[in-house]
């Protein structure tokens, strides 16, 4: 009994003791589901943001450049198809065969290979590695073929930057390279876009108009595992290409420029001497720029670097040289804008000038007699510009002399690498050099020689300027949204002002005081060019269409030492650096002109001889063109 | 009494099928089922290794369950502390020949499977403690030498497992053990004692723990100081059951589950797939499957004669909540990461067989209900 009394007492225990429990393990489980229900329903949206934050990973695609395009749509900076070869090491069965395979069927250097093993053991096994990032067509079709060889490899086909013509436009264009670390961090588009294998614009238009060029990223979503590797595809959101750019240059002009510069050292610039459109610009010699696309090698870069015609110098816009002789328009303007000569005015040249004991020789050692404007202008006096320039002065000199150009950047900030030039007066002498100006320094200043610096641009302005009839002109190179067409320009600028789009506000264009003296000026040059003894007759042509007006100049690079001056050699018997600079500006037709020109052929001799006669060649191929310029001139408005 | 001894005796096997407790077993049946299908996610939808394996252990330890409840309760009764020895002596086995994985020595390999002998412990204690606490007086169960013995019944095993070291399974363990001691009358002032000594000594246990033990609970207390390292489970698993929502995603579709953002998705972490998948709506469905699991075992223990069945069941009603509190509070981020399965859903033979062995002891005492054992 006591047992049994025991035995119940203990159940009571029992029972009494689980009902405390039952109820706690009711509490229990509704603070699970309480907790539940907080990360489930009161915090799902955090949750399944962190969820896709997890599984989707973005991939950006590089960028598809925008094109540039000459005048006439042909594409100049385009994009081209390139087969590429990538590896993707988690697929390969035997990495070593497989290397061993490519090196012989794409001959690869040694230095490749073991880049590539490199790149293995840095990269995840899903991660591709690219083998080559340019195969030829036979390459990849000889891939291609043995393809059920090698397992892992996958040919891959993509989109990379390409200058059809090669070196014609390295100048203008630049190139476009893989970009290094502070070109990253400089510009905020590049930064936000850039992807590894992305190339961007190292040099020219192709840097200065990065943000317009570089198109946006294609973008694949891609649901990934907790190691990264991608699972599939979610989407694939397009890039847009970047901005197509035209250019005001022509195509067939710039090639002709090339050809005519053919291993010499110099440039070609062509105007229009209303709307300011450069037609070409040419510096030579130039390089390919394809070169740079995957990565120049060595020996082709030491190649370019070290050629003594210096091609990476662009020398329309870089290149600093004395204008000689292509001064005396400006010179000539000068001194009839102030009055100080008129077209009478005669200078008895003997082939040299004494001034404080010093003496100052003409080109032509026995001289040219007594000499008017005209004369002068067309065989080239100097005798007659020293005195000139004496009466006039170097600083009212300069004041005509900036007015046209020279001393100032013509493109603005389109390319860094643009010299200003010099065109000096008293106040620069002595506020730079610090010592007073010297009247025989005016002097030499009047002929082009001196402190006198100038790009070719410039002198490719000055000449336009001249052309137009005495009108300020703005260059450019982009046709931009409100192209101005040609009789608008001229008739804008006959009327003395014209309606500057971008400060909004009318410019007085006229850069003279009377437009008679422009008008000798430009009589004075076209018998430079089209009268007997004139000193580019030989390179004139007499057909109305083509006929040209222009003035030759020789820069001498040191100065002529009285035992040379005797000897009078031959160009060939002078070293090289020591050879004049040729020079030669021109306009045409003359009749209602239309395009200006300055060639400058860097140790050519005089420019008579070596610069004037590319002038004939280069202009009845510009006014043949004439034509179908004016027709495409309103084909496509592209904003930049 | 005779009449007992002839009732016990005399039930056939079809009375014994009869008086089977279907709830129970459909709910252990439908558990089950689910365990396979979820285990088949984890395969990311595919008939693989977890998925075969599991479906195997299944079809041998349910069997095995009810080959079990067909043995009287008297027999497990007699057997109890015999049954609690041999699992102390494999634990023995285990800590010195047993097969060492990932830094902790637990298992023990038996050809067919692997074995975790501390797994059958957390039955095997409640038996023993079941047994002592039929047999004791009422009286005598506050007395010096009776909690003498039964702290060492916990104690021993607890030794044992802790240098394995498995911290979860003795945490698990001790508390089965201490259900009993409480059901069995212990004085409740005991409780509280032995709970402040606990509060005071745990800087001192804590110094005791192994590092990874100590970082697990510093990431517990703040699970984003690392989340790459030791955080970096809860985080996901928080992430995996938050993106469930009311619905889940869809059976096949819990992508933090299938791109390998889960760890240990098969066994500690099952349920994190299971909410992924199913949300809010199956979590609280899986809660109300296992809550009616435990009531029906709570109901049998209370309609059982004898102490013995009825403080199992207690027990095992209790152990089964607390491996399913300690489970689910560590991967909701309540409590720090400890090594607990959730019963019959987690992959691990040795859980599944120790869990089946238990239902198959309160089956027993349901066919048995009436039966007394002196």
């Amino acid at each position: 009994m006591i047992k049994s009394n025991s035995g119940i007492r203990k159940t009571d225990v029992i029972n009494r003791r689980m009902f405390i429990i039952g109820a706690a393990k009711v509490v229990v489980f509704v603070g699970i589901i309480a907790r539940l229900f907080s990360l489930q329903i009161n915090e799902n949206k955090k949750y399944l943001t962190l969820s896709d934050k997890n599984r989707i990973r973005e991939w950006k695609l590089p960028p598809t450049r925008g094109n540039i395009v000459d005048y006439f749509g042909n594409v100049i900076a385009g994009n081209l198809k390139v087969y590429q070869l990538h590896i993707i090491p988690e697929q390969v069965e035997n990495f070593n065969y497989l290397l061993v395979r490519l090196k012989n069927l794409l001959n690869l250097s040694d230095k490749r290979i073991v880049r590539i093993q490199k790149l293995k053991a840095e990269l995840k096994p899903w991660d591709s590695i690219i083998v080559s990032e340019n195969l030829s067509w036979s390459q990849f079709v000889k891939i291609n073929n043995y393809l059920y060889d090698l397992v892992g490899v996958k040919p891959v086909m993509t989109i990379s930057r390409n200058y059809p013509f090669n070196d014609v436009y390295t100048h203008v264009l630049g190139y476009v390279s893989q970009p290094n670390e502070q070109e990253i961090l400089e510009n905020e588009t590049i930064q936000e876009r850039f992807v590894p294998g992305m190339k961007i614009g190292k040099l020219g238009l192709e840097k200065r108009l990065e943000n317009h060029l570089i198109g946006t990223n294609a973008i694949q979503r891609y649901e990934v595992n907790a190691y990264g590797k991608r699972i599939n595809q979610l989407e694939h959101q397009k890039g847009e290409q970047g901005s197509k750019i035209r250019l005001t240059v022509d195509t067939e002009i710039q090639k002709a420029c090339g050809k005519l510069l053919n291993e010499k050292a110099g440039s070609i610039s062509v105007m229009d001497i209303y709307t300011g459109d450069i037609i070409a610009m040419y510096s030579s010699p130039s390089y390919n720029p394809n070169l740079f696309l995957f990565g120049i090698s060595q020996d082709e870069w030491q190649l370019i670097r070290n050629n003594p015609l210096k091609p990476l110098i662009n020398k329309t816009l870089s290149g600093l040289y004395s204008p000689g002789s292509t001064i005396k328009p400006i010179v000539a303007l000068s001194a009839l804008e102030n009055k100080v000569i008129d077209t009478k005015f005669k200078v008895k040249c003997t082939g040299k000038m004494e001034l404080y004991g010093q003496t100052f020789h003409c080109w032509k050692e026995k001289g040219h007699g007594w000499v008017s404007l005209k004369n002068a202008m067309k065989q080239s006096c100097d005798t007659y510009f020293y005195e000139v320039a004496r009466l006039l002065g170097v600083d009212r000199l300069n004041i005509t002399a900036e007015k046209f150009g020279l001393g100032k950047k013509v493109l603005g900030d389109y390319f860094d690498n643009e010299k200003k030039g010099l065109f000096p007066n008293t106040k620069w002498k002595k506020n730079n050099l610090g010592k007073g100006w010297v009247l025989g320094e005016t002097l030499i200043t009047g002929i082009g020689q001196g402190y006198i610096q100038s790009t070719p641009l410039q002198l490719c302005m000055m000449t336009a300027q001249i052309a137009n009839g005495g009108f300020a002109v703005k260059p450019k190179i982009i046709v931009d949204s409100n192209p101005i067409s040609y009789e608008d320009a001229k008739q804008s600028m006959e009327s003395g002002l014209l309606f500057d789009t971008e400060s909004e506000e009318l410019l007085d264009k006229k850069l003279f005081k009377n437009q008679k003296n422009i008008k000798i000026v430009q009589e004075a040059m076209f018998a430079s060019t089209n009268e007997r003894f004139g000193t580019s007759y030989k390179s004139r042509i007499d057909d109305p269409k083509y006929q040209f007006a222009g003035k030759t100049g020789t820069a001498q690079v040191k100065r002529i030492s009285k035992r040379e001056r005797e000897l009078d050699l031959e160009l060939d018997q002078i070293p090289y650096k020591d050879r004049d600079h040729a020079l030669y500006v021109a306009y045409g037709p003359y009749v209602n002109p239309r395009y200006a020109l300055s060639i400058i052929v860097e140790h050519g001799g005089s420019g008579s001889k070596a610069a004037a006669p590319i002038a004939k060649k280069l202009f009845k191929l510009i006014i043949d063109r004439h034509d179908l310029r004016n027709k495409q001139s309103n084909f496509e408005r592209i904003t930049v | 009494m005779f009449q007992h001894d002839r009732l016990s005796n005399e039930i056939t096997l079809f009375q014994k099928i009869k008086n089977l407790d279907y709830i129970l077993l459909v709910s252990v049946i439908l558990l089950s089922v689910l365990s396979v299908f979820v285990m088949y996610s984890t395969d990311g939808g595919e008939i693989l290794f977890h998925t075969k394996n599991h479906f195997v252990k299944l079809a041998v330890f349910f069997p095995l369950m009810i080959f079990v409840a067909f043995f009287n309760i008297k027999f497990w009764h007699n057997f109890s502390y015999i049954i609690y020895l041999i699992v102390i002596l494999l634990l023995i086995y285990v800590s010195f020949f047993g097969i060492k994985s990932s830094g902790s020595q637990r298992w023990m390999d038996l050809y067919l499977f692997v074995l975790q002998p501390s797994e059958l412990m957390k039955v095997a204690i409640i038996m023993c403690l079941a047994k002592y606490f039929h047999r004791i007086k009422i009286e005598n169960v506050n007395s010096f030498t009776s909690i003498t013995i039964v702290l060492s019944i916990i104690i021993i095993p607890i030794i044992f497992v802790i240098s394995q070291p498995d911290l979860g399974t003795s945490i698990l363990i001790a508390l089965s053990g201490l259900i009993i001691l409480w059901l069995g009358g212990m004085k409740i002032k005991y409780f509280i004692y032995s709970f402040i000594t606990f509060l005071i000594s745990l800087p001192f246990i804590i110094s005791f723990l192994k590092p990874y033990q100590k970082l697990r609970i510093l990431t517990f207390l703040d699970p984003d100081r690392d989340p790459l390292g030791a955080g970096y489970q809860i985080i996901q698993s928080k992430i995996a059951i938050g993106s469930g929502g009311l619905n889940g995603k869809g059976f096949l579709k819990g992508t933090q589950s299938y791109l390998d953002f889960l760890p240990e998705k098969h066994t500690d972490f099952i349920f994190t797939l299971f909410s992924e998948e199913f949300g809010f709506i199956g979590s609280v469905g899986l809660l109300i499957l296992y809550s009616i699991i435990i009531f029906r075992i709570v109901r049998i223990g209370a309609i059982s004669r004898s102490n013995f069945a009825r403080l199992f069941c207690f027990g095992y009603a209790f152990a089964i909540f607390i491996y399913i509190v300690v489970n689910l509070s560590m991967v909701l981020g309540l409590l720090p990461i400890v090594g607990s399965p959730l019963p019959i859903m987690s992959y691990g033979g040795s859980s599944m067989l120790a869990t089946m062995i238990g239902f198959g002891i309160v089956l027993s005492a349901k066919i048995n209900h009436k039966q007394m054992i002196a």
